[in-house]
Order: structure tokens, then C-alpha cells, then sequence
């Protein structure tokens, strides 16, 4: 420590620097929390969340992705409309008179079990297609489902089908292409290609 | 308290604004009916994640109708963010809690590929 | 608007009530967790209702602070579940205890990932 008198404030500042978009995230959340948009907020902002983002560090998450817009727009799209009807098939189920469904558990095997990829898929699927994660391996990238009523979701092959597909959505958004390649998920322009040539059919369940 | 002109426009948002609110209170109720009504852990964790979720959602976006100032808007986009966020993790945490410390019976659960070889 | 107010209003009071059966019932404190998650989620659409009437926007930072808050309770209770006698849920069966040797097998070299590997991926050593 001694024979390095300035490591430390480097090594700081080269934290902050490789977590910018944390320290980006903290202070949006700073300034919403206080409801406008004034310099004062967002100094504040960007003050506190360096104290939180030294104080409490977190591993760097490894996300060499890219992000298409086009494709998060699909994938939020698409999310939206899901929990719209996810959630009231739920309450649906939940208030129609009758048996209570019959719920299975189903193991699915992502294609991709990096960190990034599964969170967002396990999380998404937490709240759309019927679902929800009660395991999650990352050693070797299988999430295990509860599904409510497999019976009038079509079947395990039906969950496990629904999942790869909305991975797909989560790589095809954020994955660079390498990613995709590795993932036996053809690259974005031919991807494109094959969508206008079928209209719908891309992003079809 | 805010001041809202009248005028077709707040008009039109009142009347989204009553929609939203009625499709949000009916999902929180079958949220509250699921509850108590499904037989095991985990088919009740179903209620709490989706339409407990969009039931609040709906009903914060009736809210932002009414106010329509962008220091409420921006606070609610916070609460609907940290609901989204926060309310799988929460399942997860007590599903798996729940599944490993044998509050769930296998018995109930068919097909259950848990466990299976991968 | 003052129908859709009063309807959603007797709505969210069923709900909660539910929820608080769901409360009482049980059976483990895993459901007694959920039920509460739920009824915080109902009271902070409760308070979203009556701002919706009044227009007003002061009580919007309650919505905030109850929606950050909610999920830290039943997330807690979910860590500490596991210490509960084993006599108040369902018994042990095969696959349950399956699970346990499985996760128990899994050698801490093998598990992927930089230096998190071993909280996030084997939480079983803590809950046990």
C-alpha cells in the first residue's frame, strides 16, 4: 500500500469507469425519485450513486452485447401483449368456478446460459407465458418451470417451445452476433431477410 | 393537489383513466381470489407475479391520467419498474424456498421434471 | 369517475380481504409471506384509488417507498424458511431429497462464473 500511494484513487476511478451504467441507472432513479429535472438533482444524483457503486461493489457483469432497437422494441412489444394475457388468464382461472387447474413443473435448457441472458429470460418468463421460475442451474443453463394449468397450456413441449422462443427475442435484442451464431440462431441480417420474406412468422409462437 | 383545465381531453382521459382503474381493481381481485382459492404454494405464487402486477400497473396509469403532471409520471414509472423488477425475484426466492424445504407435494405436480437427468 | 372509484374501492377491499384469509390460514409462513406481499400491493393500489379521486399527488412517494419496501419481506422470510420445523409442511419425499444431494454433489470448481459463483449458484448450503 505504501509503495503505491495512488493506486487506490485509480483503482476507484477505473470501478466507477467500468460500471457507468450503473452509476447512469442510480442517478435516472435519483432524479425520478425527486419527480424534475434540475442540475442540482442530477449532481446529487450522480454523487450518491458513486458513494453506493464504491461502497458496495458489485462483479461486472459480462454482457459484450449489443442492443438493436428494433428487436427490444419487438421484445417489449411482445411482453406487454404477454402479460396482458397472461395475467388474465390468471385471474380468470382464479375466479371461474370449477376445479382448481393442475400445475406441472417443466425443465427447460436455454441455449445460451450466460448470466445476462438467463436473468432476463428467468425474469421475463416469471411474468408472462403462464410460468414461473422455481430453479435456475447456471452451471448448465436449465430453468425449471411451474406452470399453472399445463393442461390448457398444450404440454410441456408448448412451455419449453414458448421459453426458447421468447430467449430468442431476449438474444436477438441485446446478443452481439457472435452470441447468436454460437446459440445456432442465424445472424440479424439474415434473419431479416427470412422475416420479410414471412411476414408474422418470425416472431409468431 | 393538482389543477387540471376541463375540456374534451380531460374527458377522454377521465373515461381511460375509470377503464383502467376497473380492469386494474378486477385483476387485483382475482389475484386476492386465486389466493385463497388454489390448493398449493406455488399456484398462488401465480397470482401474486402476474395479475397482481398489471392490476397495479393498470391502476398507476388511471393515476397519471388524472394528475397529468411529469413529477407524478416520473414516480410512477419508478413504482411500476420496481414492481416488474422485484416481484419475480420475490417468487422465485419463495418458490424455491418453498420447493426445497418440502412445502410443495411432488405429488401434485405432473409431469415434474425436476430432478430428472438433464 | 366517482362509480369506477367506489367499484375499484370494494374490489381492492375484497381482495385484501383474501388476501388477509390467505393470512390466516397458512399453512407454512411461505404462504403467510405471499399473502402479505399481496396485500401491500393491494393497499398501495388502495392509496393509488384514492388519489385517482381527489387528483392529488402528494401521497405518490408512499406508492414509492411501499412498492421498494413490499417485496423485501417475503424475500427475507424466504432466506430464513428453511429453519422451520420440518414437521409443518409436506414430508420429505424422493425428489426433494434428490435435490438436496444433487445440490450438495456439485463440486465448487465445476460451478461457472467469476468470484459470485459459489452464493448465487449453490444458495442451498445457506438455507440449510
Amino acid at each position: 500500500m505504501s509503495l503505491h500511494p495512488r493506486r487506490r484513487p485509480v483503482r476507484l476511478l477505473r470501478r466507477l469507469g467500468s460500471q457507468w451504467h450503473a452509476l447512469a441507472l442510480l442517478t435516472i432513479v435519483w432524479v425520478l425519485l425527486w419527480g424534475d429535472l434540475t442540475w442540482a438533482n442530477v449532481l446529487a444524483g450522480a454523487a450518491i450513486a458513486s458513494v453506493v457503486v464504491i461502497m458496495f461493489p458489485l462483479p461486472a457483469i459480462t454482457m459484450q452485447g449489443t442492443v438493436r432497437p428494433g428487436r427490444a422494441l419487438v421484445l417489449v412489444g411482445r411482453f406487454v401483449a404477454d402479460l396482458f394475457v397472461a395475467s388474465f388468464e390468471v385471474a380468470w382461472s382464479a375466479i371461474k368456478p370449477g376445479p382448481t387447474p393442475h400445475g406441472a413443473i417443466v425443465a427447460v435448457r436455454l441455449r445460451n446460459p450466460e448470466d445476462a441472458y438467463l436473468t432476463i429470460t428467468a425474469v421475463m418468463s416469471s411474468l408472462v407465458p403462464g410460468s414461473l421460475v422455481v430453479e435456475a442451474r447456471r452451471s448448465t443453463g436449465v430453468v425449471y418451470l411451474h406452470v399453472l394449468d399445463i393442461d390448457a397450456y398444450g404440454g410441456p413441449e408448448a412451455v419449453r417451445r414458448d421459453t426458447l422462443a421468447l430467449e430468442e427475442r431476449v438474444l436477438r435484442a441485446f446478443a452481439s452476433d457472435a452470441v447468436l451464431a454460437r446459440c445456432g440462431l442465424a445472424p440479424e441480417d439474415a434473419a431479416a431477410a427470412l422475416d420479410a420474406a414471412r411476414p408474422g412468422e418470425g416472431d409468431a409462437r | 393537489m393538482t389543477h387540471v383545465e376541463p375540456g374534451l381531453w380531460t374527458t377522454i382521459a377521465d373515461v381511460v383513466a375509470a377503464v383502467c382503474l376497473l380492469a386494474g381493481a378486477f385483476l387485483t381481485l382475482g389475484a386476492g381470489v386465486g389466493l385463497t382459492r388454489f390448493p398449493s404454494l406455488l399456484a398462488r405464487m401465480h397470482t401474486v407475479t402476474k395479475p397482481q402486477v398489471l392490476g397495479l400497473v393498470l391502476m398507476l396509469t388511471a393515476l397519471a391520467l388524472r394528475v397529468r403532471s411529469w413529477s407524478a409520471i416520473a414516480m410512477l414509472v419508478l413504482v411500476v419498474a420496481f414492481q416488474l423488477v422485484t416481484s419475480p425475484v420475490a417468487a422465485h426466492m419463495v418458490g424455491r424456498a418453498g420447493f426445497r424445504t418440502g412445502k410443495v407435494d411432488p405429488d401434485d405436480l405432473r409431469p415434474n421434471e425436476f430432478g430428472e437427468p438433464d | 369517475m366517482i362509480v369506477a372509484v367506489i367499484a375499484a374501492a370494494v374490489l381492492l377491499t375484497v381482495a385484501a380481504l383474501l388476501a388477509l384469509v390467505r393470512v390466516e390460514r397458512g399453512p407454512s409462513m411461505l404462504d403467510r409471506a405471499v399473502a402479505l406481499d399481496a396485500l401491500t400491493i393491494t393497499l398501495v393500489g388502495a392509496i393509488a384509488v384514492e388519489a385517482i379521486w381527489s387528483r392529488r399527488t402528494e401521497t405518490i412517494p408512499i406508492l414509492v417507498a411501499l412498492s421498494m419496501v413490499g417485496f423485501v419481506g417475503s424475500v427475507t422470510m424466504a432466506r430464513f424458511a428453511a429453519k422451520e420445523p420440518e414437521s409443518e409442511g409436506a414430508p420429505h419425499s424422493r425428489e426433494e431429497v434428490a435435490a438436496q444431494a444433487r445440490a450438495a454433489d456439485v463440486p465448487r470448481g465445476e460451478q461457472r462464473g467469476g468470484p459470485r459463483g459459489a452464493e448465487t449458484d449453490d444458495e442451498g448450503s445457506t438455507d440449510r
